[in-house]
């Protein structure tokens, strides 16, 4: 009889349930931050994400014929809290609940489960929410302690009621209780043909509010000072590797501000971008989601080069305010073949 | 990160019931026995001759009977045997005398040297056991600059090189001469790693005590695995890199172990064939680990019942360290020169190794860890899906199998099992195709001599033909009463082809 | 209007330019020879056997390149080639009949070899070695193991043995888990893709 067990015969202890459980725990400050802005419909919010998604790889695995012991691993519930931070705090609920299915089914299970999925579940999900349903995903919810509350949003009746009913369910008009965030605020003025400078003053912008998270966007991404210590928490531990957030930061705010210093009535100041919309939270968790970017460190270099161009140029030049989504998607389908190509040199050659 | 048997002292096995002694435990070709059932032999003795290059002789590790030379276990993977000599001792331990003590080695040729360190059957004893006598050239075309003594021990639970630092530096120290006289080389760096600073003090008081031996630097290394692989010794101490598909003395370096150092110290200074080894014997189910200095071809079983284990229900034995040591089947197998450790561990333990495959999530920390800089993860999906030739344009064959890639994968993924399968599948492959390519040269040349053949025998019944051909006119009515005369005759000319075809 | 027969224009002019340009290159490019039954001779074992029902492998490989064969008749080659073979025309595997189990090597029993030399003209490869009237014997390490020596000899005294394993050709199985079993049964639906 063979003795079919190879060496080596003792290991680190790490697991994929440690991986998955450190990046939720890293999260956490952002969540909190979220609950704080968006009291119980960022509660609510990210609730139903998690469960919709924990429970459609149950049934899916069922399904499909193969034990269920995958959602042991805490993968499921990860994309439920990404996918959750990355949608602005009003959507129908119904939209949250395909949200998560379109994620577990169409962004994992297809393709194979955990490990085998090109593109970024939750982000995935993401961008399908958004171009099917355009005016919902991008009606930002005035958040409380950002000037004039319109709602009380930790009233839970009413954040209830607004969750299953819609804005009328609380005597409101979708337009009344939401504001444009930053990127969106100085895309619509340039096209009116006010330069950004101008734009952010009439907008009252502060890069104090937009660093701590008191302005308008998905729950999970104002706050740059929440998702840094997240950030930095999972780099300590190595959970992540510094090339992509780096990379990725780095070349938005170099194109920035380059560009700014050639046009600044055009073109956003760097500090600016590195502070809006969701790029540190698709920096730090969405980018360097392991199955879908690179594993090679010089993978992973360009994966962070391309995304930053992406990034800076859809939020430029594109149609929509926010770019970073779709760059990590597109990036995502360039990875086999960075793969490929970006390997380190072996010892000896 | 200190060892269990980090200050146990070297102990020495008893004598054992028998000794099976395989005749190969060494990396190139397989000895020949040249002794016979029934005869006496001594300690030392040679009783395997090398053959080939790559090649070192056997020794008696006792003086005995030889009672059988027949097919044993032997400690590797497959579980397969080779033919061993079987030895039983007869209790007095006589010494083979044949083999001077040399003690002025300086005085002495190389050459002389190497042939010594080649009879006596020394092999590297940190585990990869390649001929020792091999490395040690002196060669013009790769002069040796920089001798490494290779005592940085980095797996876990081996402290066989530890404790022999500590007990025998001296000795080590006279070796290490001694090489550096056979190779020509000034500069020797001894390199331990950090969490044997007694080690390291010791050796440093030996290099001292031996005012020759000044200007061997004693480097003190952070401790991290596997740093004492031959090629990350080099590229840690030298900053140099061995180029793909050469080796240490091209670029001007020999590295070897202390082990082995000790052994040629004793092979040349006392006169001593290789007939014993240092091993240690530890892990959670041994009731007494410690380090033994025990003779090759001992039973394993006595070996673990001299440190107080004696049942292997639910305990895995494994041969050499835990990263890269293989397991066995059971303890019925004898010490072999590669016997650097004998760790016996609990099932529990060891099954936490060897949990469950997840799918892998591409962290990359494999590629991190890899002292090669290879991709492990993609190669060993290659390897599974038998894509064996994009698996070795991925560098598979640069692996060394070290195991750190395995260690470390949150998937539980076994790595190096892949990267084991996968080499052995191309190895199978290649050897397939080279077997394949002969039988179609010599199918082809089957066809050519039959062809030939066919060319020759046509070409002599020609000749027949035209020899027995009619002559004109005359001839005609003659024939013809032949014709009738002999019509029911069978014709001669027609066996003698068939038989000549016969004969090939 | 304008538009529409801007749009058809410049579509007609765009498909007439590639289909000049796929012209050129059927014509450029254009591969001399049949690649392809070379390609399938370079996957076969060259056992010379017979057992596909051709008189080589060459003719084999030929057969199949021209579709007259099926992919699974090369019994020494086993499932492997067969698989190698469907990969490269691009069909179904098909199950190998007859495939034997282990490598095999023929072995003649001398004590009962009466001389008559017809194994030996049988054997494909001149693996057997012997002359009339006197002993033959296989070459073991020439025997391809493809059994045309069994049938011609007329006192039976030649056997098919196991060919046994020696312990520098051992190689490590695949490791026992799921997603290597996964991948056993996976190799039945894809050939080994050897680009």
């Amino acid at each position: 009889m063979i003795i079919n067990l190879s060496s080596p015969h003792i290991h680190g202890g790490d697991s994929v349930r440690m991986t998955m459980i450190s990046v939720i725990l890293a999260l956490m400050p952002a969540g909190i931050v979220s609950v704080y802005l968006f009291g119980w419909l960022a509660f609510m919010l990210i609730t139903l994400c998690m469960v919709t998604c924990v429970a459609t790889e149950f049934i899916v695995l069922r399904m499909m014929g193969r034990p269920a012991t995958p959602i042991g691993d805490g993968s499921a519930a990860l994309t439920g809290l990404l996918l959750a931070l990355t949608l602005p705090a009003y959507i129908p609920w119904w939209m949250v609940l395909l949200g998560s299915i379109i994620a577990i089914i169409l962004g994992k299970q297809l393709y194979g489960g955990l490990g085998y999925n090109l593109f970024n579940p939750a982000l995935a999900a993401r961008v399908i929410l958004l171009i099917s349903f355009p005016l919902n995903m991008t009606a930002w919810i005035v958040p409380m302690h950002v000037g004039a509350p319109i709602i009380d949003l930790y009233n839970f009746n009413d954040c209830f009621n607004l969750f299953l009913f819609g804005p009328e369910a609380v005597a409101r008009t979708l337009d009344a209780i939401t504001m444009a965030s930053p990127l969106g605020h100085i895309k619509t003025e340039w096209s009116q043909g006010i330069g950004v400078t101008e734009a952010l003053r009439n907008y009252d912008y502060s890069y104090l509010d937009a660093f701590l998270g008191l302005e308008a966007g998905s729950i999970g991404e104002t706050s740059a000072i929440a998702l840094l210590i997240g950030g930095i928490y999972l780099l300590a531990r190595h959970t992540i590797s510094w090339h992509i957030p780096f990379t990725y930061l780095a070349t938005v705010m170099v194109l920035a501000a380059i560009f700014n210093m050639i046009d600044p009535a055009h073109y956003a100041p760097p500090l600016f971008h590195l502070l809006a919309g969701g790029l540190i939270l698709c920096a730090f968790f969405m980018a360097t989601d392991p199955v879908s970017s690179p594993v090679t460190a010089k993978g992973r270099i360009v994966f962070g080069i391309g995304c930053g161009i992406l990034t800076w140029s859809i939020r430029t030049y594109g149609g929509y305010p926010e770019g970073a989504m779709f760059a990590v998607i597109l990036m995502n389908c360039a990875v086999p073949i960075i793969d490929h190509y970006c390997r380190p040199r072996v010892y000896g050659r | 990160m200190s060892k269990v048997t980090d200050n146990s002292s070297i102990s020495t096995s008893l004598l054992a019931p028998v000794y099976i002694v395989p005749i190969k435990q060494h990396i190139g070709e397989v000895c020949t026995p040249i002794v016979s059932v029934g005869e006496q032999v001594f300690r030392g003795q040679k009783i395997a001759k090398s053959q080939g290059y790559v090649s070192v002789p056997v020794h008696a590790p006792t003086s005995g009977k030889v009672v059988k030379i027949e097919e044993h276990a032997i400690p590797h993977p497959s579980g397969m045997g080779l033919p061993s000599i079987f030895i039983e001792p007869d209790g007095n331990d006589t010494r083979d005398e044949s083999l001077k003590p040399i003690s002025d080695y300086r005085e002495k040729d190389p050459a002389e040297l190497r042939e010594r360190v080649r009879i006596c059957g020394v092999a590297g004893l940190g585990g990869a056991v390649f001929p020792t006598f091999i490395k040690l050239l002196k060669d013009q075309r790769n002069p040796i600059e920089t001798v490494i003594l290779n005592g940085i021990e980095c797996e876990p639970y081996l402290t066989n090189d530890h404790r022999l630092m500590i007990e025998k530096s001296k000795q080590i120290v006279t070796g290490l001469d001694i090489i550096m006289h056979m190779v020509g080389a000034k500069k020797a760096i001894v390199a331990i790693e950090d969490n044997k600073p007694d080690a390291a003090e010791a050796l440093r008081k030996a290099v001292e005590s031996q005012p020759e031996m000044k200007h061997v630097e004693v480097h003190l290394l952070p401790t991290r695995y596997p740093q004492g692989s031959e090629k990350q010794l080099i590229q840690v101490l030298t900053g140099k890199e061995i180029p793909a598909g050469k080796l240490p003395m091209h670029i001007g370096v020999l590295c070897q172990n202390v082990g082995t150092t000790w052994a040629i110290f004793d092979a040349v200074v006392r006169g001593n064939a290789l007939t014993e080894r240092f091993v240690t014997v530890s892990g959670d189910a041994v009731p007494r680990p410690g380090v033994m200095r025990v003779r090759l071809g001992t039973p394993m079983r006595f070996v673990y019942a001299q440190h107080g284990l004696d049942h292997f229900e639910n305990i895995h034995l494994l041969h050499g360290g835990p990263m890269m040591g293989e397991r066995l089947k059971g303890p019925d197998v004898p010490v072999v020169k590669s016997t650097n450790g004998l760790l016996a561990m609990h099932s529990d333990t060891m099954m936490k190794a060897h949990k469950v495959e997840q799918p892998c999530i591409r962290c990359g920390h494999c590629g991190v860890a890899c002292p090669i800089n290879l991709v492990p993860n993609l190669l060993a999906d290659q390897c599974r899906s038998d894509l064996f030739e994009k698996a070795e344009s991925y560098n598979l064959f640069d692996c060394i199998e070290c195991g750190a890639c395995s260690y470390v994968c949150p998937s539980n993924i076994p790595l190096v099992h892949y990267f084991r399968y996968g080499k052995g599948q191309l190895a199978q492959i290649s050897r397939a195709k080279g077997f394949a390519d002969a039988s179609k040269e010599r199918s082809e040349a089957r066809d050519i001599r039959i062809e030939r053949e066919k060319a020759e025998r046509a070409a002599k019944r020609k000749q027949v033909r035209a020899a027995h051909k009619p002559k004109p006119s005359d001839e005609m009515k003659t024939e013809a009463i032949k014709t009738d005369e002999k019509a029911g005759e069978e014709k001669p000319t027609d066996e003698k082809p068939e038989s000549k075809g016969s004969e090939s | 209007m304008m538009q529409l027969l801007a749009a058809t224009l410049s579509f007609g002019a765009f498909a007439l330019l590639f289909g000049v340009l796929l012209a050129i290159a059927g014509r450029v490019f254009k591969v001399e020879g049949d690649p392809i039954a070379d390609n399938i001779e370079a996957m076969l074992p060259q056992t010379q056997c017979g057992q596909c029902g051709f008189v080589g492998c060459k003719p084999y490989a030929g057969a199949v390149a021209s579709g007259e064969a099926e992919v699974n008749q090369c019994v020494p080659g086993g499932e492997r080639t067969m698989l190698q073979i469907a990969d490269m025309m691009g069909v179904e595997p098909k199950t190998v009949e007859d495939e034997a189990s282990s490598p095999m090597i023929a072995f003649v029993r001398e004590d009962e070899c009466i001389g008559c030399t017809l194994c030996i003209k049988a054997c494909p490869v001149d693996a057997i070695l012997g002359a009339p009237k006197q002993y033959h014997t296989v070459i073991t390490d020439h025997c391809t193991g493809c059994t045309l020596c069994v049938e011609p000899c007329p006192v039976d005294c030649i056997d098919m043995l196991i060919k046994p394993e020696l312990l520098e050709h051992w190689s490590w199985p695949l490791p026992d888990t799921e997603r290597s079993r996964l991948a056993m049964e996976r190799k039945g639906q894809h050939a080994p893709y050897t680009a």
